[in-house]
């Protein structure tokens, strides 16, 4: 199979000029959780999802969320999105506030972009018009310009050749890239992962979690990521929380010491096993719990 | 390692090797004309034929050979076929006769009107619902209610509301289809993900943003599928509409060669409507794979959603 070669662009295109922006002095997308609280149903008689949660999520880094499923992982994650809002407590993006006492749900908003657990790109679009599609809507660039940044930015992720085809004509895999290429044609300052890789095989997987650090090393956005899978979490964390299970709050929380760039020659270090093993009885617990919680609902 | 190869590892050409080999984009009319081909090439269509010889035959020798009792009064396929095609029929239509074209115009006039306003009301309509529960709270248990009345009990007063002949055909044939695409028009925009309403939020869109790029887009299938059925009930209502009034019409054909014993032309009848109405059908079809071009990919190309 050839590849086609890209189209000719208006004249006064620059290659990876967006790079060069993207590159910040100061880091930004820092998250502030500050005892955050979420009951779901009425005050007194609901279910607590989310209990007095306090934790940072450092700019510039990836912070990765580690708990049972129906933890309440997702509830927090979409707090930060503002799909839903909080009960009580805070949440900052940098020195915004996003969320808090007034008003208690945030706006949703390019500056936070979510990849969804599974996958959200429209598949009535061709991948270019999914990729186009938020400066356009914000109306922050002309169509010609978000298509020509949508090329440059698919090319430079090693997307080229699919931009007319729709997202139900290539692999899963390749579906998730482009959506967080998606997400960072907007540049966020934070990117939501709510469980991206759950529905991979693990093979896939471990091409696809190389894939998000080298897209992380050349951006640097904030990256918020949620599993329950623990050796993900290690091998791409700079910051891992663990999670009780329902209500959620963090049980643990740790920085891998681990030096970025890293790859998979990591996983068999005696450092990576030593986190391993330091966490896997805290989170094998929280499993427990959840599967007994879950067993007496039914 | 080739480029192939590795296209393939990274998941490239997934489900692309038929059309878009060389980077060629696949158009709507190469994807139908490709669809054509592999129907020729399949056993289908000369099982279809046995289908049809096998029906046909069933008819012919149980009328004209064995002369079964129950089918004494029926008319047999040679002399359905010698009065259809032939210059001068006995009871008055045949394909060479100006009159017949006049019934089938005036019936798919009442169609395409029918239809076209079952189109654009029940569709902004089902939206509506869809989108605004609070409408739906107030609107959907009378819709649920008034849609199990058949379109034939609307016949006494669809003549009594309507003056003439055509207005209340017209307002029976658009009932039933009116009914079929709001409701599956709401169900399509029930049964979009939040996730996608989500994404385009979190992108930037607006209210109406996300719903030109969403839920019209997304409902589509479902559109489509109401249109499929609202179509097919659109027929069944013209005719009962046609044999209660009229003057013109297959209904009003198939009705009047009953009561006057014209037995051939009443089959005339029937197999006319059973063509035009596969045409408006496949018409249907063909328009929505036009305007839902990735879902005609996904599923010629069997993909994985």
């Amino acid at each position: 199979m050839s590849v086609q070669p890209l189209p000719a662009a208006g004249p006064a295109r620059m290659p990876s000029a967006h790079l060069a922006v993207q590159t910040p002095a100061v880091r930004k997308g820092g998250v502030r959780i500050v005892d955050a609280v979420k009951i779901y149903g009425a005050q007194d008689a609901g279910i607590l999802a989310v209990d007095h949660c306090t934790f940072d999520v450092p700019p510039g880094e990836i912070t990765v969320i580690v708990g049972p499923s129906g933890c309440g992982k997702t509830t927090l994650l979409n707090a930060i999105a503002g799909f839903h809002s909080l009960s009580s407590g805070s949440i900052h993006l940098d020195d915004e506030m996003l969320c808090g006492r007034g008003k208690l749900k945030a706006e949703p908003g390019p500056d936070r972009i979510v990849v969804f657990q599974n996958g959200a790109l429209f598949p009535w679009k061709t991948n270019i018009d999914n990729i186009a599609f938020g400066p356009i809507m914000q109306g922050r660039m002309s169509r010609a310009e978000a298509y020509d940044k949508a090329r440059d930015m698919m090319a430079d992720a090693g997307l080229r050749g699919i931009e007319q085809n729709y997202p139900g004509e290539i692999s899963s895999g390749v579906r998730r890239r482009v959506e967080i290429v998606r997400a960072l044609m907007n540049n966020p300052k934070i990117l939501l992962l709510d469980e991206p890789y759950r529905a991979l095989d693990s093979l896939t997987k471990s091409v696809m979690h190389e894939a998000l650090l080298e897209i992380f090393y050349k951006n640097r956005v904030t990256i918020f990521f949620i599993t329950h899978d623990l050796e993900e979490a290690i091998f791409l964390g700079h910051r891992v929380v663990i999670m009780t299970t329902r209500p959620c709050k963090p049980k643990k929380i740790l920085d891998i010491d681990i030096p970025h760039p890293r790859d998979y020659s990591v996983l068999t270090t005696k450092r990576f096993r030593e986190f391993m093993d330091e966490t896997a009885a805290a989170v094998h617990e929280e499993a427990i719990k959840a599967f007994a919680a879950g067993e007496k609902e039914r | 390692m080739t480029e192939t190869e590795l296209n393939e590892l990274r998941g490239l050409n997934v489900g692309r090797a038929v059309i878009s080999d060389s980077g060629y984009q696949a158009t709507s009319l190469a994807l139908s004309m490709y669809r054509l081909a592999q129907w020729l090439r399949s056993p289908r269509p000369y099982l279809m034929l046995i289908g049809f010889a096998g029906f046909l035959g069933f008819w012919y020798l149980s009328v004209e050979v064995w002369k079964l009792p129950r089918f004494a009064e029926m008319p047999g396929p040679t002399q359905v076929l010698r009065e259809w095609f032939s210059t001068d029929p006995t009871y008055g239509l045949s394909i060479f006769v100006e009159e017949y074209y006049l019934h089938i115009w005036v019936s798919t006039r009442r169609i395409a009107i029918a239809f076209f306003l079952a189109t654009a009301i029940g569709v902004p309509l089902g939206l509506f619902l869809g989108c605004c529960q609070s409408f739906k709270k107030n609107a959907f248990p009378v819709f649920e209610l008034l849609r199990p009345v058949p379109p034939l009990a609307w016949v006494p007063l669809a003549i009594v509301m309507f003056r003439g002949s055509e207005t209340p055909v017209i307002f029976l044939t658009f009932l039933a289809s009116f009914y079929a695409t709001a409701l599956n028009t709401m169900l399509g925009v029930e049964s979009i993900d939040v996730s996608y309403v989500r994404a385009a939020s979190c992108l930037g869109a607006k209210r109406w943003q996300v719903f030109r790029h969403v839920i019209v887009p997304g409902a589509l299938p479902f559109i489509f599928t109401g249109l499929q059925i609202s179509v097919g009930v659109a027929w069944f209502s013209l005719v009962a509409g046609e044999m209660v009034s009229g003057q013109y019409g297959l209904g009003y054909v198939i009705n009047t060669s009953y009561t006057m014993v014209r037995y051939p032309t009443i089959i005339i009848g029937m197999v006319t409507l059973g063509i035009v109405g596969y045409v408006t059908s496949a018409a249907i079809h063909f328009l929505g794979d036009y305007m839902m071009q990735w879902r005609t990919r996904e599923l010629a190309l069997g993909g994985d959603r």
